[in-house]
């Protein structure tokens, strides 16, 4: 990293005035502007343990919760109870317990009316007179519902019922169905939109706010050079957060990621660069970090609302579905659905992409226009 | 004839409806360390942001070395060395990594290592910024404004807030700068920092140049071979017009309790005023002598202390 021209162990010989042209082949190692403000753009990013948090650890977190509060489980069983002391409780009971999705027990009573209203049983049955039952359940209960479907056929076939059409199953969990699938794509693409605003938002409010801005206006550093080194970092550090995110995904939760990586590689580079130009556009002026938080908040906020990142983006209303389907980051997000889930190639993203690219020249233009350097 | 490092003519600048900047001129030949003095809000730092191209006067004339910002900005930049009053360095990083970043933006300089050691932080060249003290943080300051070897550096205020030791250890480095045949233009608002430093200075009030010349000039300008300072008892009066009529007495000032006298002879006016005090029954709290300062040449010329405003 370090391309400094005198030796250290040369010094203090080297008079004041000593030109670094004097060893011609260290001449050669002129430092580049580019690399050392790329440079300093990464060791700000990794000496700052909150951004590596935000960046690397708190999608997988988010991943990780929301992938196991979803997970598809196996068939639920069904708490029941039978009314103890009724005649045939004891048959009834033995006949529902050889059925594998009931778990039965048999109270009295006050037990029965207790365990039903805490929601510990989903359904009483009462044992009638002859071939009569009562079932006592909560209708507006999906469980109580699913139990007295399985009570009564496990009743009725124990009664004798034969079932009148012969049926096969099948079973099928398709991968890229679940919610873990829909919400993956979702994190990838609000993470890239947080590193791209904030990333760029923060450092350069506050290096106008330090008047570091002006300070290297002062000097030739090239102006395109600096903006370039925020956008050459985003882009490294892209690679790093869709690697870590999709890796997690695909190893943990089994994420499929079917569209060509090409595709989402370019969908992933086209949606950097356009947060970083909307990150540079809210940067552009501000001149406080509370101001540029505000900004950055008010941008923000309504797209992690309203671009499907953890809902589907078609469950607002049809009015306003152009303005949804606009936002930035609900391109990026339809994007990385479609070719990580469907496999869509670059042909099928182009709307998405299309709109990307607008966002990405608007607000870059803007941005140059507007930017405060002082 | 030596060639002019700065030749400003003119120069206007206004702010809404304060007038920073209020038809000030300035030569300052190659070679010199230019101070410019004054108070806070006399329109220093606007005139030094002028001329390093960072604000764009009203009106008037601007060339440095011998070039225009509006056609020669690239060439410019490249031998100008700036410190800003109000800079803070990225906290994150080491000075080291400071001095590298600005060092890569120059076409030509001495070494990073170079350069830290003549600010004298090799012992903290490995240091984060934000580790490091006012003075330090201060001379990295100067270390990155001597990155590209420059013909001309600007300081603004490169001492303001500092302890009298690195205050001191500024200065060497600046009396260092000068020994290398550096211009420097610099502005404080510290007398003693300007008589230290400067081959000549510019006393600045208000947006405009009220007094020209080196320190020792300005000084003489005057007249006067000592300052006499004394007070008498509270609720005792002094008048003023006695004051002024003892002997070697050039001028007169009342600050507060105290009287200030220019005087041309102290060993005439000092028995003098201690008869009169007597003469009057007062009794004398304070009495004190000084050689006269630049700060006395600022108080004639406007009647307010550089310190005050
Ligand atoms: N950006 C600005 N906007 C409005 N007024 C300003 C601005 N910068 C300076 N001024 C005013 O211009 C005058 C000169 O300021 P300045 O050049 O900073 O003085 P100095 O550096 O001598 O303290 C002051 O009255 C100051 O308030
Ligand atoms: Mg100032």
């Amino acid at each position: 990293m370090s391309t400094s021209r005198t030796s250290r162990s040369t010094r203090p010989a080297a008079p004041p005035d000593s030109r670094d042209a004097a060893p011609p082949a260290a001449a050669a190692a002129r430092l580049s502007p580019m690399l050392q403000l790329t440079l300093v753009r990464f060791r700000e990013f990794y000496r700052e343990p909150e951004a590596v948090f935000w960046t690397f650890v708190f999608p997988l977190l988010l991943a990780t919760g929301l992938g196991i509060a979803f997970r598809s489980r196996p068939a639920e069983v069904s708490h029941i109870a039978v009314l103890a002391g009724a005649p045939a409780a004891d048959s009834i009971a033995s006949a529902l317990g050889r059925d594998s999705s009931l778990a039965v027990e048999q109270l009295d009573d006050t037990a029965a009316a207790t365990a039903l209203r805490i929601g510990r049983i989903a359904l009483l049955v009462v044992p009638g007179a002859g071939a009569t039952a009562e079932y006592r359940y909560d209708a507006a209960r999906p469980e109580a519902r699913t139990a007295r479907l399985v009570v009564d056929r496990a009743l009725q076939r124990a009664a004798g019922q034969v079932d009148p059409v012969t049926v096969r199953e099948a079973l099928v969990s398709e991968r890229g169905s679940r919610y873990i699938d829909f919400v993956l794509p979702g994190l990838l693409a609000m993470n890239l939109m947080g590193g791209g605003i904030w990333g760029l938002g923060f450092g350069i409010v506050d290096a106008r706010r330090k008047k570091l801005l002006k300070r290297f206006i002062a000097t030739p550093m090239s102006r395109a050079q600096y903006l370039l080194s925020y956008l050459v970092m985003r882009l490294a550090m892209m690679v790093v957060e869709v690697l870590v995110v999709v890796a997690f995904g695909v190893l943990v939760f089994g994420v499929p990621m079917r569209g060509s990586l090409g595709a989402f590689a370019i969908v992933c580079v086209v949606g950097t660069l356009m947060f970083g130009a909307i990150g540079l556009l809210i940067a552009s002026r501000a001149r406080t970090l509370e101001g540029a938080s505000g900004l950055m908040n008010f941008v923000m906020l309504p797209m992690w609302v309203a671009s499907g990142v953890f809902f589907a983006a078609t469950n607002f209303p049809a009015a306003v579905q152009p303005v949804v389907q606009a936002l930035p980051l609900t391109a990026v997000v339809d994007a990385m659905r479609a070719s990580m889930l469907q496999g869509s190639g670059l042909a099928a993203l182009s709307g998405e992409l299309g709109i990307m690219a607008a966002w990405l020249v608007l607000s870059f233009v803007l941005a140059l226009r507007l930017f405060r350097w002082r | 004839m030596p060639s002019l490092a700065l030749d400003v003519r003119a120069l206007r600048k206004r702010y809404g409806d304060v007038v920073a900047v209020d038809g000030l001129d300035l030569q300052v030949p190659a070679g010199e360390c230019f101070g410019l003095l004054g108070p806070n809000g006399a329109g220093k730092t606007t005139t030094i942001e002028i001329c390093e191209g960072l604000l764009d006067p009203d009106d008037g004339e601007v060339l440095v070395l011998g070039q225009r910002w509006r056609t020669d900005e690239a060439a410019l930049r490249q031998r100008l060395g700036v410190q800003l009053q109000e800079t803070q360095f990225a906290d994150k990083l080491t000075v080291a990594e400071t001095v590298r970043l600005f060092r890569s933006f120059y076409r030509e300089g001495p070494s990073v290592e170079t350069i830290i050691a003549r600010v004298q932080l090799e012992e903290k060249r490995n240091a984060r910024v934000n580790a490091l003290s006012g003075g330090q943080k201060q001379r990295l300051s100067v270390a990155c404004a001597l990155a590209g070897d420059p013909d001309l550096v600007f300081l603004d205020e490169p001492t303001t807030g500092l302890d009298p030791q690195s205050r001191r250890q500024l200065w060497e480095l600046v009396e260092q700068l000068r020994q290398d045949g550096t211009t420097i233009i610099l502005t404080t608002h510290y007398m003693d920092e300007a008589e230290r430093l400067c081959d000549r200075i510019a006393i600045v009030d208000r947006g405009q140049v009220i007094a020209l010349g080196t320190p020792r000039s300005l000084i003489r300008s005057l007249g006067a071979e000592q300052v006499v300072e004394c007070a008498v008892g509270e609720g005792e009066r002094l008048e003023e017009r006695d004051v002024a009529e003892l002997p070697g007495v050039l001028r007169t000032r009342v600050d507060g309790a105290l009287h200030a006298l220019q005087v041309s002879a102290s060993h005439e006016t000092i028995p003098a005023l201690l008869a009169l005090i007597a003469r009057h029954g007062l009794t004398l709290t304070e009495l004190r002598t000084h050689s006269p300062t630049l700060e006395d040449v600022f108080v004639s010329l406007t009647g307010r202390h550089l310190r005050d405003t």
